[in-house]
């Protein structure tokens, strides 16, 4: 249960400003959220702490993450 | 049972540029403000505005207000209110080196001034030339003015209602408002926010299209909550279209792909504008292709399953070609549409982008609304900004920049006419016994609902009857129907069933509240569009194709209450300048 709920908090913080980062993260938590891991969790709200444009940016391979966990998941959402 | 009630002198719903900006007014002036956002501030849409600022400062050769409010008159095809116009345009240097002051990092020339960038529509001297207006922080405008506003009201001491919903007016039997009912996501709980102001910053609603650029957040919560407390919405028939979206998607698609000699086909494989415009083909304007595209989806020559979009061709131009002159593209067709353009075309559509319709307010941010014979009397309490409201700057098509103008100038005047407001009306005024009766009633109707529909399914069916029957060009037979068919859209909306009845962080249930809201927006949209018999900016129609000032150069009122529409003469008359009379608009 609490599971779920964690679930759906992600879920409304994959909202964002910018609709290309909407798709992908809707995208991304269809396909692989269910198969994360706990730290995997933990990196991906990290990574929805982030600014729109610095997310988009690693998302369109402009810039990446020096952080490893979050440059694998950002790996995902793009595949 | 009564929710709990929390007071505030003033309360602001949505974080954006216009909703940030009047906070902080609001707080600076000592003031308890509230601002009630469902994402987090600086995750509004506001941050998707790269073009920049458009204010005449005349930082980079002669500029003037005048020329700026001409163009921006001109943009709007004379729909706009002169006065309004006015205020925007002679307000926007001031807005702007204020925003400088606050530290917004813009880009500047190397005297120290901030850089101005070219944009389309912009000219010096009433049409003369063309100037340079947009001030932008690379092309993160939106976004730094977001971050640098956002820092100011942690400073000022705002308090922030962030993951809440405001989901509906409260009003008392005068008619002044009194505040909203608001939802916390975390808890699930409704509480009362009383306050003696309100302001509407809620930005747009593009989500009632199938293919938008809009952000999943534009679901015109604040258009909706004033259409239900009976208030009107204005001139919603003006939706800003792009031609070219990524279809399903609504990802932009540059024009430039044409202009490199990328072309459209429909479902026979047939180079479509060859028809339409023999000598230019793809490369007509951004109006001609976007009526053709819509006329080929409308007799049945669109692709697909639905037959609702047709096919950007650009594997012609080859691997290399593509990569070196469209960067990015290339990305996007495989990101967004599944596709590589190397080999297969993109899908497109005519992609909705901006609302210039909203709440009717006039230049000083009060939401007005017809009383008596008065066709613009203030909502005591009650005021709006940003793209949720009409002042109306943007009339029947905005100028590019002058969005981000307007959440600026019109949020902090809105908030200015708060700080007046309260002065002269000290104390909060009594509650309705029934302020939250209607709310309560509409969340326990979604909880209880049994055989219902599912949210995802009747907003698909109201996104692709407003994008199919309400688009970029229009026609009578498709409006008539669309009129009869988003009515039925209404009543399915109102037998949403969700399966998730848990309180804390349900949001399904936020999105079938959000769906009552995109109900409001869309019948408004479609019902005022099947009724302007003329052509006027973003309002194209195939069997009216002029503009007709003689008969329609008014605004359009909806009211929920059974559809109706009135309306009101616009401003012609500017504050101190002679006013721009209606011409023929050529570029």
């Amino acid at each position: 249960m609490i599971d779920d709920r964690e679930r759906e908090r992600v879920r409304w913080r994959c909202r964002r400003g910018l609709l290309e980062l909407d798709l992908l993260l809707k995208q991304f938590l269809e396909r692989h959220y269910a198969g994360l891991t706990d730290r995997e969790r933990a990196a991906f709200v990290r990574l929805l702490d982030l600014p729109d444009p610095e997310l988009l940016d690693y998302c369109n391979g402009v810039s990446r993450p020096e952080d490893s966990e979050l440059q694998a998941l950002v790996g995902k959402i793009i595949q | 049972m009564t929710p709990p009630i929390r007071r505030f002198d003033a309360i602001v719903v949505g974080a954006g540029g216009a909703g940030l900006r009047a906070a902080l007014q609001l707080s600076e002036a000592g003031l308890k403000t509230a601002v009630v956002s469902k994402v987090f501030p600086t995750r509004s849409h506001t941050v998707a505005a790269q073009g920049g600022i458009g204010a005449a400062l005349g930082n980079m050769g002669e500029d003037h207000w005048l020329w700026h409010m001409y163009d921006t008159v001109k943009g709007s095809d004379y729909l706009g209110d002169q006065d309004a116009i006015e205020f925007l345009c002679r307000t926007a240097p001031e807005v702007v080196i204020e925003l400088e002051h606050y530290g917004l990092p813009f880009d500047r020339n190397d005297n120290g001034t901030v850089y101005q960038r070219p944009f389309g529509g912009h000219s010096a001297n009433f049409g003369e030339k063309p100037v340079q207006r947009s001030c932008c922080a690379a092309d993160r405008t939106g976004h730094a003015m977001l971050h640098t506003l956002y820092q100011r009201n942690v400073w000022a001491k705002t308090q922030f209602f962030t993951e809440w919903m405001a989901l509906d007016l409260i009003r008392d039997p005068s008619g002044q408002v009194l505040g909203v009912i608001a939802l916390e996501m975390e808890t699930g709980e409704v509480s009362i926010l009383h306050s003696r102001a309100t302001i509407f910053a809620t930005g747009g609603a593009g989500r009632i299209y199938a293919s938008s650029t809009n952000a999943f957040i534009n679901t015109g919560d604040g258009l909706g909550m004033a259409a239900r407390a009976g208030i009107p919405l204005e001139d919603m028939e003006f939706w800003q279209f792009h031609p070219t979206g990524v279809a399903g998607a609504g990802v932009l698609i540059t024009e430039g792909v044409r202009g490199e000699g990328g072309f459209l086909l429909n479902k026979n494989g047939e180079r479509f504008m060859e028809r339409y415009a023999p000598n230019m083909k793809d490369l007509a304007s951004r109006d001609v292709v976007a009526r053709a595209m819509a006329t080929e989806i409308k007799e049945g020559r669109g692709c697909g399953e639905h037959g609702d979009y047709v096919l950007l061709k650009l594997d012609h131009l080859g691997e290399e070609r593509i990569e070196k002159r469209l960067p990015g593209i290339r990305e996007i067709a495989k990101k967004f549409a599944n596709v590589d353009p190397v080999r297969d075309p993109i899908p497109v559509v005519p992609t909705a982008h901006y609302q210039m319709g909203g709440i009717p307010t006039n230049y000083h941010g009060e939401v007005v609304a017809p009383k008596g014979s008065n066709p613009e009397a203030p909502v005591p309490g009650f005021y709006a900004a940003g793209e949720c409201a009409c002042a109306s700057v943007h009339g029947a098509n905005r100028l590019g920049t002058n969005s981000l103008t307007d959440l600026v100038v019109f949020g902090r005047e809105a908030a200015n006419s708060v700080i007046e407001f309260l002065q002269e009306n000290p104390g909060h005024k009594d509650l309705p016994g029934d302020a939250a009766d209607r709310t309560l009633a509409r969340l326990a109707r979604l909880d209880g609902q049994k055989n219902g529909e599912r949210v995802a399914d009747v907003a698909a069916e109201l996104r692709r009857t407003m994008q199919a029957h309400c688009g970029v060009f229009r026609f009578p037979d498709l409006l008539a129907a669309g009129v009869q068919k988003i009515k039925r859209v209404a009543e399915r909306v109102a037998r949403t069933e969700i399966k998730d009845k848990s309180k804390v962080f349900n949001t399904a249930r936020v999105e079938a509240l959000e769906l009552d809201n995109l109900i409001e927006v869309a019948t408004a949209s479609m019902v005022s569009a099947a009724a302007r018999q003329e052509s006027r900016g973003a309002h194209d129609r195939s069997d009216f194709p002029k503009r007709d000032d003689v008969n329609w150069l008014k605004h359009t009122l909806y009211f929920k209450e059974q559809y109706r529409l009135e309306y009101k003469p616009v401003h012609l008359k500017p504050l101190s300048v002679e006013p721009f009379e209606p011409k023929a608009r050529t570029y």
